[in-house]
């Protein structure tokens, strides 16, 4: 078709786009086929995977869909929730209930002629390599970092040196509140997710001092109740933040202090949020963030412009500020350093205070890890058998089990790939 | 597109390979240390330092084979998980999807897909003799002269 009509177009259907893909500009690279070769790679060839049809990967969709992008395959494992339908526009009342993949492939298939969207409702993990391998590109609107972590590195695993069809960019998008980043991977070439690991906030945690003494916000109310009071008043009961009344409790001991304070905000669904830890979804910031992901999305399909390096930010708690920088890939990565992480630890040092190095390091985040070597095992977290088996080298120092310089694999279940170490004593 | 793929070219001269261990061996690893096997079930090694092979033994608490210990072999090849492990239940059990040779299909049985035949018909013609031998099955006996082993314990 050679990216002129097809079935179901019409007459200056792409006028607006055509505009990008017909003739080369100031900033186009040179490898940029302009007029019939990129519409034809972009409408007859490129196949995108767009994980998540949530608040982000709705906006995805669409905007995948209305830029030429005509064979879009869609997973997710949610079904629609009636709290979604103020921002996942592509869901109705009557949906709730159903799988949100089926429904966004339905609405995107009817509303824009022309455009295939296959949805797989299921996990990403129930895919393996052959399925990732028929891809070009993959657009992330997930809001789970284990999800992401589990894509980055299959995607990188699935780098072959020798195919370079195999190099499938990664283009993410994460919001939070009025917080968002969309950034672009190209798996072993430029940093990874789990390069930027580290990045990650953490959940604000309050000083306890300013808790217990000097309150100021409505947040410290609410962590004065939960964190101080209800373990004092309720000395043997454990607080279930997913029980009302539990919540109602902390809502009005919480209120009380706001009262003696004269602080101003503490509501039951602030409360909740708190101690939930719960960011609401900004469908404003969904808009951005995915139009950001599909504009680099179409630029690396198409090679019309320049594409982001490699890390888009915005920030928008206060005004609208946005930052864009090149996050550098890490040498040590776990995932794409393609080297193994070097550690460097105490001759004395037993198994036991090794793993306990492993579950605290923040660029390694890890739990119950299991050890081994090449050649035998260390500790192994289960089956009961084996962890039995290997429970006596938890007192043995590694430099029994381990060479200087020699290798260790660990594995964990929040772990989706495994970490190599070289150790070295000190 | 074609960008991208002339970059990754030049990258690789600089790229350094991840040292190799197995590949199968750490999923392995992977793959056992994060089982959550119920209290029905049990894994044993007879030589732990060998992860590729080992033995599941089932004990269920529910349905027409509860009071039987049922022990499956696992082998796994270096092709894991591309391959899937060869699974075996060694004891002789009298199972419409399980054939006399311990390769079986459904652990629940089903007598659409039978691999042992005569079980399935039974199945289908009386659940109540169907009920019968397996129980006989279980404690040794033997049905329409094929003599099963004894899996029921205590
Ligand atoms: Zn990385």
């Amino acid at each position: 078709m050679n990216g002129h009509l097809a079935a179901g177009d019409w007459d200056d259907r792409y006028h607006h786009i055509d505009q990008i893909l017909n003739n080369p500009g100031p900033r186009t690279d040179p490898s940029f086929m302009a007029g019939d070769e990129v519409k034809d790679f972009l409408r007859n060839k490129c196949k995108v995977l767009v994980i998540g049809a949530g608040g982000l990967g709705c906006e995805i969709l669409a905007n995948l869909a209305l830029s030429g992008f005509k064979d879009i395959h869609v997973i997710d494992m949610d079904t629609i929730d009636i709290s979604n339908l103020n921002r996942q526009f592509l869901f109705r009342p009557k949906d709730v209930g159903k799988p949100k993949a089926l429904v966004a492939a339905e609405f995107i298939m009817n509303r824009v002629p022309g455009v295939k969207v296959t949805p797989y409702y299921g996990k990403i993990q129930d895919k393996d390599d052959a399925y990732y391998m028929q891809f070009t590109l993959v657009v992330c609107g997930l809001d789970s970092v284990e999800a992401r972590r589990w894509i980055n590195a299959t995607l990188v695993n699935l780098v072959d040196p020798d195919l370079p069809e195999s190099l499938k960019p990664l283009i993410d998008g994460g919001t939070e509140g009025f917080k968002g980043q969309a950034r672009v991977i190209l798996p072993t070439v430029s940093s990874c997710y789990e390069c930027s690991l580290e990045m990650l906030n953490k959940p604000t945690a309050f000083p306890i001092c300013t808790i217990a003494n000097t309150p100021r916000l409505p947040e410290h109310c609410i962590e004065w109740a939960s964190v101080l009071e209800w373990p004092r008043v309720h000395t043997d009961k454990k607080l279930d933040t997913d029980d009302p009344e539990h919540i109602g409790w902390l809502f009005s001991v919480a209120s009380a202090r706001a009262k003696e304070f004269n602080i101003e905000g503490v509501t039951w669904s602030l409360t909740q949020g708190v101690v939930k830890n719960i960011i609401p979804a900004i469908a404003s910031t969904n808009a951005i963030i995915a139009a950001s992901c599909c504009n680099e999305a179409f630029k690396i399909a198409t090679s019309s412009a320049a594409f982001l390096n490699n890390y888009f930010m915005l920030i928008g708690t206060e005004g609208v500020y946005s930052y864009t920088f090149e996050h550098e890939k890490r040498k040590d990565c776990p995932v794409c350093g393609g080297e193994s992480l070097d550690l460097k630890i105490n001759k004395e040092w037993t198994v036991d205070r090794l793993i306990e190095l492993l579950v605290e390091k923040q660029d390694i985040q890890i739990k119950k890890p299991s050890l081994s070597t090449p050649t035998k095992q260390i500790y192994f977290q289960a089956p009961p058998q084996l962890e039995e088996a290997t429970r006596p080298n938890l007192e043995k120092k590694v430099s029994e089990l381990v060479d200087e310089g020699g290798e260790v694999t660990v594995t964990a279940s929040s772990l989706p790939f495994n970490l190599s170490l070289r150790i070295s004593y000190i | 597109m074609i960008k991208i793929w002339s970059m990754k070219k030049n990258e690789d001269a600089a790229a350094k390979k991840k040292p190799k261990t197995s590949a199968a061996q750490i999923r392995v690893q992977k793959d056992l240390t994060e089982l959550e096997l119920p209290s029905t079930m049990k894994t044993f090694f007879p030589d732990p330092a060998d992860l590729l092979n080992f033995k599941l033994t089932i004990e269920p608490d529910e349905g027409m084979y509860k009071g039987g210990s049922f022990t499956f072999s696992f082998a796994i090849n270096s092709n894991y998980p591309h391959e899937p492990p060869k699974v075996k239940c060694i004891p002789k059990i009298y199972h419409p999807n399980v054939d006399l040779e311990g390769n079986y299909l459904f652990l629940e049985p089903n007598a659409d897909d039978p691999l042992n035949k005569e079980a399935a018909e039974e199945m289908r013609k009386s659940r109540e003799q169907f009920l019968y031998n397996v129980k006989t099955s279980m404690r040794g006996g033997s049905i329409k002269g094929v003599q099963y082993d004894k899996v029921a314990v205590a």
